[in-house]
């Protein structure tokens, strides 16, 4: 459209002024995208630099009932610098104790499916996985797949909701949808707080628009040059009552990871 | 191999580390109790009927301390009917170091190649342990120096094996043999040197995009015997014949699609011969709106070994067709079914395995085996009044 202004706005004069009419609902749609993306952008971008990091991680399952089952694993992440590229992460699990040793390595890209390995102890086998499957659970848990593995920012397009107190902070209220195929998800509300620019809270709303689950992500820590980290995550269920709890533990930045610590040949000595 | 001297013997180590232990020495591993009951009668004299049980023990030992890593995991079970079944093993003691582009591993390993379901023809360092289990998926240590070098157009692994380790064959008592019983002692080698030949593998393996690629050659002596009845026709002899094989494993990741190949090439065994299973895994995530997954497998296995003087085989051409049940659940429970079609005699064998974690650290699964259609020329003939069911129930520590 605004290629039809310039070029033939003198000759045309009379689509110029349609054009305009019509345009300024969509002008205004189109800047509470650009404010949604600036505000997730700014949020994605805090993290920057943080370059590699390990840590533990205790998953607590609990039941509609109450009864509760846990896992222990260590997550290592490699960052890689281009936007367009994901990161690499290696997800190691400690107990329950017969699955001790399964580890899960991904190589996320950002519209494409990720590429994913699992190794299996007992067979000492590295096996080249669909990641396909973005919205089945992650072993067990009320988390996806996905909630894991899409939080690169340009797998969503956003819009900008509003902004309200959250807590004692402010917070940007942004909508997101799914660039990537096979989300069990048509939208997610993000609250990102205006003064660290991390994420406070999410809304996830199922295949048909219905509200599922909600994220509260608490006991942020600061680590160097203004590096965040959530320490407490809380997943609700809102259809079956269920939730999962991840406490993070013992962040090390700069470890010196490399890509080589990242490919499916390693698989098989992380333990 | 005898429990009583290798066994104790690591059992006596086992203890000692385990009381020598550091902070940074992690243990793990399980204890397991099983039992494998046989409803048919033996088809052969000194077979036992009935059920055969079993101890089962294998802990871990990983120490990591900067570039080292050292492993230490030995196994043993002992079986109430089948001496030959109990036996002892060291599934791993090594040695590793590790650089960014290199590593370099001494000692015992355990290494699996491949990407196919039904049968690993290309997996081919470590003997199959037969006597633990007949899907050949249990393996015995294996001796070895390997190197491997990560670069960015893949990983490239050597490996000098110096130790051969036979085959694990049930004895006079057990189930699940031939008419005639292998006699491990009296092994007989292509190589004057026999279990002390030096065997050579090489391996390059990569991904391209959704193409993950294995290429393989071994030298050396053969992990899969011939076996050849002895002068007296009492007694099966194993020969392990000098080989050379090539093997590659491919498999494209496309959507819910696994589609998977493995082919070989073995020269050394009567004619040279190709190999080779093709066939795919199909996942339907999230079945009819749960939050399990089933998948479907199909495959169909190729072998046209000489029928003289090569091992013998029932996989020549068959068709596997197969399901897994996946619950996601908390208990982690999931369902294995399938079956082993002969597209020439029509006999054919279905498998079914159950597991589920119970509790926190205590695991329960059930197998089921029937060898159905069982023709009298074929070598499942042996089989065909072996049908078992098997629970086992691990603790894992």
């Amino acid at each position: 459209m605004r290629i039809l202004k310039n070029k033939y706005a003198s000759k045309y004069i009379w689509l110029f002024t349609a054009s305009i009419v019509l345009n300024t609902p969509l002008y205004a749609e189109e800047n509470l995208e650009e404010k949604g993306f600036e505000i997730a952008a700014r949020s994605d971008r805090s993290d920057r630099g943080f370059s590699d990091s390990i840590v533990k991680l205790k998953m607590v399952l609990r039941n509609a009932a109450g009864k509760e089952s846990s896992r222990t694993l260590e997550i290592k992440t490699f960052e890689i610098q281009d936007e367009n590229i994901g990161d690499r992460s290696l997800v190691v699990f400690d107990s329950p104790r017969d699955i001790k040793g399964t580890a899960l390595l991904s190589h996320a890209q950002i519209l494409d499916p990720d590429n994913q390995w699992l190794y299996l102890p007992a067979l000492k086998r590295v096996k080249r996985i669909s990641s396909t499957n973005k919205s089945g659970p992650f072993v067990g848990s009320e988390f996806a797949f996905e909630d894991f593995t899409s939080t690169e920012l340009n797998k969503y397009t956003y819009k900008w909701l509003r902004s309200e107190a959250c807590g004692e902070l402010t917070c940007d209220v942004v909508e997101r949808y799914p660039r990537y195929e096979n989300s069990g998800y048509t939208r997610q509300i993000a609250w990102v707080d205006q003064t660290v620019f991390q994420v406070r809270k999410l809304d996830f709303y199922d295949r048909k628009d219905a509200l599922l689950k909600t994220l509260e992500l608490n006991e942020y820590r600061e680590y160097e040059d203004g590096i965040w980290r959530s320490h407490m995550f809380s997943m609700i269920n809102h259809q079956t009552g269920k939730s999962t709890e991840l406490i993070y533990s013992d962040y090390e930045f700069k470890t010196g990871l490399t890509e080589n610590d990242f490919v499916k040949g390693v698989l098989k000595r992380v333990n | 191999m005898s429990i009583n001297y290798v066994g104790r013997l690591l059992i006596l180590l086992s203890i000692c580390i385990h009381y020598t232990t550091y902070a940074e020495i992690e243990f793990s591993g399980f204890a397991g109790v099983e039992s494998r009951w046989f409803p048919h009668d033996a088809q052969f004299s000194d077979q036992f009927n009935g059920a055969q049980n079993s101890l089962i023990l294998e802990p871990e030992w990983i120490y990591e301390q900067g570039d080292h890593q050292i492993s230490f995991i030995p196994f043993a079970r002992i079986d109430s009917r089948d001496d030959d079944r109990t036996h002892a093993d060291i599934r791993e003691a090594y040695w590793l170091y590790i650089q960014d582009e290199w590593e370099l591993l001494v000692g015992v390993n355990r290494e699996f190649w491949g990407v196919t379901e039904s049968r690993h023809l290309v997996n081919i360092l470590n003997q199959i342990d037969q006597v633990e289990n007949i899907d050949e998926e249990d393996y015995l240590g294996q001796a070895m120096i390997n190197l491997a070098i990560q670069k960015n157009y893949g990983r490239f692994s050597f490996y000098v094996l110096p130790l051969f380790r036979e085959r694990t064959f049930a004895g006079d008592d057990g189930r699940l043999r031939a008419a005639l019983v292998v006699d491990e002692d009296e092994a007989e080698y292509e190589s004057s040197a026999e279990e002390w030949h030096t065997d050579l593998a090489a391996r390059y393996s990569h991904f391209i995009g959704d193409w993950d690629i294995g290429l393989s050659y071994f030298y050396g002596t053969g992990r899969e015997p011939t076996l050849v009845p002895n002068t007296s026709g009492t007694r099966l002899i194993p020969h392990y014949e000098i080989i050379n094989q090539v093997g590659v494993d491919l498999q494209y990741t496309y959507e819910e699609w696994l589609w998977k190949f493995e082919g070989i090439i073995r020269e050394g065994q009567g004619d040279t011969f190709a190999a080779s299973v093709i066939g795919f895994e199909y996942t339907f995530f999230q079945f009819r709106d749960s939050d399990a997954d089933l998948g479907v497998l199909l495959e169909h296995l190729y072998d046209d070994r000489d029928k003289i003087a090569a091992p013998v085989t029932v996989l020549e051409n068959d068709l596997f067709l197969g399901t897994r049940y996946t619950f996601n659940d908390i208990q982690d429970t999931s369902l294995l079914a399938g079956g082993i079609f002969d597209l020439e005699d029509e006999s054919y064998s279905l498998r079914v395995e159950a597991e589920r974690r119970i509790g926190d650290s205590l695991k329960v699964e059930i197998e089921g085996q029937l060898f159905t259609n069982a023709r009298n020329e074929s070598l499942t003939a042996s089989f065909k009044e072996d049908d078992f069911i098997t629970l086992r129930l691990s603790q894992f520590f």
